[in-house]
């Protein structure tokens, strides 16, 4: 799609709302935007019902920032928080059936692929840790197997958020949740080892502390999937509800945890590197220096 | 090695040759499919000159996806469906569609056919007995996702102890999901079904998955006369911008689509549009009967209409039906037959008709819970007549034609 489809069509000016026509003349769809840039241009999202000072929000909005081509890109989702967001977005979500993303998503991306042999369509999940590494495990799993192009994005709040906390098999090892009411009995799942087990091309673990970097991770991810393979983003998007963490300390215990145990983590294949040295430098050749993004 | 001494070819239990690599496709074979063309759904369904061929109701399905010009088909072994399956593997191979693979299990499958068909393309799946019951959760909500495709069912037990016995109790869970489901008979169904569920379901006022179900083992695995059009010809491709509802492509303004929007808070909006939803959903299902009166030939057959003993079967229960009114006919007996083609939607007015002059009203099925009687009982006036008890057989057993006719002829220990 361009944005000459989403432009309004003569007559219709007086029916449509002021956050449409701001989405039409200054959004990402009318140029590429960057994080630094954001407050200044209409997003993707324009309200959500997602709690106050949610590190989730945050990340999802940051996300739509860094997609290489919003008005191609499909996202999928499942029940959870994040899709409270995603439902609103201006991009097209599927909300399918509990913890089916990735077959979902293989079948779209796929069928995509067969009708737009010369367009890029970018297939997206985005999920909770429970929506991926509980219920939709096997085709979180299999997915990567099978090489799917797509990208994953978990969402790990590490507790189920939007059932009312509940552990989940990301939650850390000992933490006293519902349906763990004597702490959870096991590690959190190394869904990072995993997926480099399973040959994902390129894998990174971010915390929403540097919006550059996420925005960054999300790119390499996307445009990777494109050509290369599956890809996968784990983001720590804490749960302030859940874990009791005061509005505005969010950001202090995305720090902590990213100091402790959440530390930002790459991940290339041989081919995705070389494939993505080889993207870097027709940039340069093409911009010149690299921006805060790249 | 000595010379002279042969290389060992390793086969399986079939007698295929095991390879370790596919092997090419076949030059000609591919020029086959190449060599297609599209025509008239009409002309392929009900008027292109056809041939009678010996094959078994796996090939009949075979035979049926080489015309039906099918995107993409995933699937997951189950017997007595892998056959199909495989099949439909060597098509791709060929070159008769465009993408083809082993899924991981059938939660996977189905939902991948549901990302599938919002993508746009024509859709294929197939599973039995358990498959179906692990599908289910993800089917049940094809409909209203409003996803054209077709589902193969090839029954089979599903209840413990496990087996892989003919059986289909399955087919009840299927009542309610809102799909539309129809019941082939034998092989020749088994190949005229699947197109037409291609086309009724891609139709405009309809946008519906269908299942077309077949007894296991009874259809699939044992060969029948089917009469087929020449291979060179197939259905035009899915439209699917003519469709009740967008694709999920990016390509359809306005761009910000919710299609699949959680209906979840809790206040009389959200429920007045899952209500709204639903009802769309089954009178989706309804327009289906026009299409399916025109290339099933209407949702029922009826032989010896005049009968006051009337035995009214859908899938392979048909058959052994049809030989056992031969037979009762024979005796002296006034016996007539209801073939139900389309399970949903259900022949209602047509039943009603059907059986309104009969005395004795006879129902046939594979399955213990009897959920054709079921049926049948909830549309027709004077449900009296129904003679309680089926016959059912059920967990593999076959239905002689001799059961049948202690049924008709009332001269068995039956519980009728």
């Amino acid at each position: 799609m361009s944005l000459e489809t989403i432009r309004v069509s003569p007559g219709f000016e007086n029916y449509l709302p002021q956050e449409y026509y701001d989405l039409v003349r200054d959004s990402q769809f009318t140029k590429p935007r960057k994080v630094s840039e954001m407050g200044s241009f209409k997003e993707v999202i324009e309200e959500h019902p997602m709690c106050a000072g949610c590190a989730m929000t945050l990340f999802i909005r940051t996300m739509y920032v860094a997609l290489p081509s919003v008005e191609n890109t499909v996202f999928i989702g499942t029940a959870g928080c994040g899709r409270l967001v995603l439902t609103q977005g201006a991009a097209p979500f599927i909300y399918g059936n509990y913890g089916d993303t990735n077959a979902v998503a293989s079948g779209l991306k796929r069928g995509l692929g067969i009708r737009f042999q010369d367009t890029p369509k970018d297939v997206i999940v985005a999920a909770g840790d429970g929506g991926l590494a509980d219920i939709g495990f096997s085709m979180v799993m299999h997915s990567w197997f099978r090489k799917e192009k797509f990208t994953t994005v978990m969402l790990d709040n590490e507790v189920y958020g939007n059932t009312g906390g509940q552990e989940s098999g990301m939650t850390q090892k000992g933490m006293v949740l519902k349906m763990a009411p004597n702490g959870k009995k096991f590690e959190k799942m190394d869904m990072i080892g995993l997926a480099k087990t399973a040959g994902v091309a390129y894998i990174a673990r971010v915390v929403p502390t540097n919006p550059a970097r996420v925005a960054s991770a999300i790119q390499k991810a996307v445009l990777i999937a494109r050509e290369i393979g599956p890809t996968y983003v784990q983001a720590y998007t804490s749960c302030n509800i859940e874990y009791a963490i005061p509005t505005p300390k969010v950001m202090d215990d995305a720090r902590e945890v990213e100091k402790a145990r959440y530390g930002f983590q790459e991940y290339f294949t041989d081919e995705a590197k070389e494939y993505w040295t080889r993207i870097e430098s027709e940039k340069r050749q093409v911009k010149g220096p690299a921006t805060e993004e790249e | 090695m000595a010379e002279g001494l042969e290389e060992e070819v390793k086969t399986n239990p079939q007698g295929d040759v095991i390879t370790a690599t596919a092997p090419p496709p076949k030059l000609e074979e591919k020029k086959g499919a190449a060599a297609q063309r599209v025509v008239d759904p009409d002309y392929l369904l009900l008027h292109a000159p056809r041939k009678k061929t010996f094959i078994t109701g796996s090939e009949a399905a075979k035979e049926s996806i080489r015309r039906a010009n099918v995107d993409i088909a995933i699937s997951y072994p189950i017997t007595p469906q892998s056959e199909t399956m495989q099949q439909v593997g060597y098509l791709y191979a060929e070159g008769y569609l465009k993408d083809y693979y082993r899924g991981e299990e059938e939660y996977g499958v189905m939902s991948a056919i549901a990302g599938a068909s919002r993508s746009g393309v024509r859709c294929l799946s197939a599973t039995a007995g358990p498959g179906l019951m692990r599908g289910l959760e993800v089917i049940s909500s094809w409909p209203g996702g409003r996803l054209p495709a077709v589902l193969l069912i090839m029954c089979r037990v599903i209840n413990a102890p496990l087996a892989i016995q003919p059986d289909n109790v399955e087919l009840s869970y299927m009542l309610s999901t809102g799909c539309i489901l129809l019941h082939a008979e034998n092989q020749q169904d088994f190949y005229d079904y699947p197109l037409v569920g291609f086309m009724v379901g891609e139709k405009p006022e309809v946008t519906l998955p269908v299942a077309v179900a077949v007894d296991g083992f009874f259809v699939t695995h044992a060969r029948g006369w089917v009469r087929l059009p020449e291979a060179d010809i197939k259905l035009p491709p899915r439209q699917c911008y003519h469709e009740a509802v967008p694709m999920m492509d990016n390509e359809n303004p306005p761009i910000r689509i919710s299609r699949d929007a959680p209906i979840q808070k809790s206040n009389f909006i959200s429920y007045q549009m899952h209500a709204s939803w639903q009802q769309e959903i089954w009178a989706a299902g309804e327009r289906s009967r026009k299409w399916l009166n025109r290339w099933l030939g209407g949702l029922i057959e009826v032989v010896n209409p005049t009968a006051k003993t009337m035995i009214v079967a859908s899938g392979a229960a048909v058959s052994q039906s049809r030989e056992a009114v031969r037979q009762a006919t024979e005796q002296g007996a006034d016996v007539g037959l209801v073939k139900i083609k389309s399970i949903r939607p259900f022949p209602t007015e047509e039943l009603i008709e059907a059986l309104d002059h009969a005395e004795r009203i006879i129902i046939p099925e594979f399955n213990y819970v009897g959920w054709l009687a079921r049926e049948v009982r909830n549309v027709i006036p004077r449900t009296e007549r129904v003679v309680p008890g089926g016959p059912r057989v059920f967990g593999g057993m076959s239905m002689p034609t001799e059961l049948l006719l202690e049924y008709v002829l009332g001269t068995g220990s039956g519980r009728h």
